[in-house]
């Protein structure tokens, strides 16, 4: 069988470094797939998240040649395998140990935001009527698997770490699904302006690029809260209106 | 040894799939004090996985639907080894569930009335499943745990529950250990409830994650607690074949509910070739009757590849055997066809099975608007499991509840597609609420010292051993050779001889077991969490066999070659699996209980 090298980042906070592996592959393998026979047969304290192997967990995200992907999805057959296979874990959080990143900062994020709201039910048994069309909108943003790859790549969080100031796009496309929820009734517009930092979005658009689930996340979900946020505070006939009214 | 301060739950919650979750905000809405153990991060629970959708009989899509018709059809799909008194609740509470998860954020997709648009699955005798695409339990689990956050629940990400702790027969908490740091946590809780899901882990082609390792089953059954129906274990029919790296990987039933057909090499649908007698006045018997059904006809009856998996997955596994699989072994699904019946049809397939098109796609290279795709059994999902009380969830333990698919009874023999994710709410909401109430009439327990010092050691042992030390093993080598052995002998067709070969296998996997040794220290290490999870492997592989050697007939995913029909006296009997009091495993045959005339008369009325 041939062998591929990849040089995996071993170690924890602070110290650490490349180790290589080589490692037999076969055909139709995932990135996945080569961390668990290394870590069977070469390294059995090799530490990597992993759950359902099939894109719909979101546990495996990694950062493979440099580029955040989800291990279980990154096929070999599509990477150069004449030099080592790069896999690190995700640069935006801080390292727990190998592969593992501590992601509870999107967890605690998460929980500051306004819960859904629903308006009163339309029938006595509790139930709503809801056209798909409506539905369409918000299920985008419903198919996130929490892989947190899109945080990975903002530069906001990666690059400049405003992790106190901005809630990354992950966040925003879940502001997103409730603000847009049909059912919804809770305003969250305020938050997203002052302590969400929505305004650090500059729209380069690379955590649409990394989403494995091909969320639209910058044009369907951040700029339209843009402009909510803008309706709300900036626009110059609601300044006026406001002026009055107080 | 270290000291372990305890942290106090009223209600401890062991998993955090839909049923955990579930169980956790019902306990924390009546007032209790509520932790929340589970293997991996929060949301990331094998629910996660679950594509077709929710089972209800809310007749949004055909009105002569009900709990009466939706409990018969459990029944049925159990061969009536089911409790009936749970299939009576599920079906009569599945619709206030499924409800309540739309007041809590749950979008599903909609019918043109603007209700909640329920499909096609197998065993249903209508659309029943409410559902997401194909990502119905990504729908669930995230609407559960985005509601769940709010309501004051103690979550402990990464953690995994190695013994539970007893005083006298009562439970009275958890001994775990955090995941990252390798520490132990000791939880003292009035109630416990088991929400660990299964043990696909067991075998070597599954649907299922690292974490379905049987935790559940093992911890209850080393308390004290009965397991019944551990011979049937849910082989689905449509894992994927190929790539090799990717077999086992689930292909939805929503494939064949929106008209997908399994065809063998000749290009016969050969599930029209074999219908049992039990389903025969439901089967359409031609390919335009089966057609017709799958896009709504009511007159129409189900095509036959919608007949319940137990059965679909045998097919498949004799056309493979008789020479007439796929070129990778398994058989054609196809769904592509449907272009010949309906306009665009390869953006409706996409609409349909988003999931499903971009897993072919990324994984096998194939696009599931233009060609079939080769599909095969796969282990799914295990009926068997800790005996509950129907109304309580409580298990023979006192203060020890049980919840979802470690748990037993709903399904019986068999289990229809869509009741699994119902029962985790129905069920869940129950567990959750009785284990509240158990916790407000009862003191928090004693926790003794010597019981903690024993469970410290044992999981520490393979750290006091050299790696390279003669005869040391690994423990994923050892759990490679247990999948192996299942797949092979304790899988879905069955004889004496494999079953007892399997079980002298198991035993000498033991002793290797007890030889594992591991490298590293204790911060996150998974040769550590591997030999952890053997214990509880390996307990539940034993269940399994010597339920299956018991059961002496083919019922439901039970299929014995060496006893190919059914027998009315196992009919009526459950095997029921217990720890003896010197600790060997105790294998009895219980009667099952009579079924009220009400009930009956309902199953009767459908048969």
């Amino acid at each position: 069988m041939p062998t591929a090298t990849f040089r995996i980042w071993r170690g924890k906070a602070g110290s650490g470094g490349f180790r290589d592996y080589d490692c037999e592959i076969s055909e139709g393998m995932v990135v996945l797939d080569a961390v668990h026979r290394i870590q069977a047969e070469q390294a059995t304290d090799l530490a990597c998240r992993w759950n359902c192997k099939a894109g719909k967990c979101g546990s495996c995200s990694a950062e493979i040649n440099g580029s955040p992907r989800l291990m279980c999805m990154t096929r070999l057959n599509q990477l150069p395998l004449q030099k080592p296979v790069t896999i690190e874990p995700m640069q935006a959080f801080p390292v727990v140990k190998d592969l593992v990143s501590d992601v509870s900062w999107n967890f605690a994020v998460k929980k500051r935001i306004k819960p859904f709201a629903p308006r009163p039910p339309d029938s006595d048994d509790g139930s709503w009527r809801i056209l798909q069309r409506d539905v369409d909108r918000v299920q985008e943003f419903r198919k996130c698997i929490e892989c947190f790859l899109c945080q990975d790549v903002c530069h906001v969080l990666r690059e400049h770490h405003l992790h106190d100031q901005f809630i990354g796009p992950r966040f925003l496309v879940y502001a997103a699904a409730l603000e847009m929820h049909p059912l919804d009734t809770e305003s969250r517009v305020g938050e997203l302006r002052a302590s969400d930092g929505i305004g650090y979005c500059n729209i380069t658009k690379c955590c649409t690029k990394v989403c494995p689930e091909h969320i639209t996340i910058t044009d369907n979900a951040i700029i339209p809260l843009k402009e909510r946020v803008v309706d709300e505070f900036y626009d110059p006939l609601r300044k006026v209106f406001r002026v009055f009214q107080k | 040894m270290t000291e372990h301060q305890p942290i106090e739950h009223d209600v401890l919650v062991i998993g955090a799939g839909g049923a955990g979750l579930r169980a956790a905000i019902e306990a924390r809405s009546h007032g209790a004090s509520v932790g929340l153990v589970c293997k991996s991060l929060l949301g990331k629970a094998h629910t996660v996985m679950a594509e077709g959708g929710i089972a209800a009989a809310l007749s949004n899509v055909d009105d002569r639907d009900d709990w009466k018709v939706h409990f018969a059809d459990t029944m049925r799909g159990g061969q009536y080894l089911n409790n009936y008194r749970m299939a009576e609740l599920h079906a009569k509470e599945a619709p206030s569930r499924v409800r309540e998860l739309e007041a809590w954020g749950a979008l599903f997709d909609r019918a043109a009335d603007g209700s909640i648009l329920q499909r096609n699955f197998g065993g249903h005798a209508y659309p029943r499943l409410a559902h997401v695409g194909d990502r119905t339990g990504l729908e669930m689990i995230r609407t559960l745990q985005d509601y769940a956050v709010h309501q004051g629940i103690d979550d402990h990400m990464e953690c995994a529950v190695i013994e539970l702790l007893t005083d006298g027969e009562r439970v009275v908490g958890a001994f775990a250990f955090d995941r990252d740091r390798g520490t132990f946590k000791v939880f003292r809780a009035k109630a416990v409830v088991l929400a660990t899901g299964g043990v696909g882990k067991a075998y070597r082609i599954t649907s299922n994650s690292w974490e379905y390792t049987g935790d559940g089953h093992a911890l209850a059954y080393r308390a004290g607690a009965a397991l019944i129906d551990m011979e049937f274990v849910q082989f689905h029919p449509t894992g994927m074949v190929w790539p090799p790296s990717v077999a086992g990987i689930l292909v939805t039933e929503g494939v064949r509910g929106e008209g997908g057909v399994l065809r063998n090499s000749i290009g016969e649908r050969f599930m029209f070739g074999d219908i049992p007698p039990l389903y025969r006045n439901q089967t359409a018997d031609n390919e335009e009757e089966g057609w017709r059904y799958t896009q709504g006809d009511k007159d129409a009856r189900r095509p036959p590849e919608l007949l319940t998996r137990d059965h679909v997955a045998r097919c498949i596994v004799r056309e493979i055997k008789e020479g007439r699989g796929s070129p990778h072994g398994g058989v054609f699904l196809d769904i592509a066809w449907i272009k010949e019946r309906l306009p665009n049809a390869a953006e409706h397939i996409r609409r349909k099975l988003p999931s499903m098109y971009h897993q072919f796609k990324e994984l096998a290279d194939i696009d599931i608007t233009e060609e079939p795709m080769e599909v095969g059994p796969t282990t799914h999902y295990v009926m068997g499991g800790v005996r509950v009380d129907a109304d309580s969830q409580m298990t023979d333990v006192p203060g020890l509840f049980a919840a979802g698919e470690c748990a037993a009874g709903l399904h019986g023999a068999n289990r229809l597609g869509g009741n699994s994710l119902s029962d985790l709410l129905v069920f869940g909401k129950r567990a959750g609420e009785y284990a509240a109430r158990f916790a407000r009439e009862n003191a928090a327990g004693r926790i003794a010292r010597e019981q903690l010092d024993e469970v410290s050691r044992i999981a520490l042992e393979p750290f006091e051993r050299s790696v390279d030390a003669g005869g040391a093993e690994n423990a994923f080598g050892i759990q490679q050779d247990l999948q192996e052995l299942m797949q092979d002998q304790v899988g879905i067709v069955r004889n004496e001889r494999d079953l007892r070969d399997a079980l002298e296998g198991i035993d000498r996997l033991r002793d290797r077991a007890g030889r594992v040794a591991v490298s590293g220290n204790r911060e996150y290490n998974p040769g550590w969490h591997t030999a952890l999870d053997l214990r509880n492997l390996l307990a539940f592989s034993e269940a399994i066999a010597r339920a299956a050697l018991e059961r002496r007939e083919s019922r439901g995913a039970h299929t014995r070659l060496d006893y190919p029909d059914k027998d009315e006296t196992f009919g009526k009997r459950t095997i029921v699996i217990r720890k003896d009091p010197d600790g060997g495993l105790a294998v009895s045959r219980e009667p099952i209980a009579a079924i009220p005339d009400e009930l009956q008369r309902i199953i009767d009325a459908r048969k």
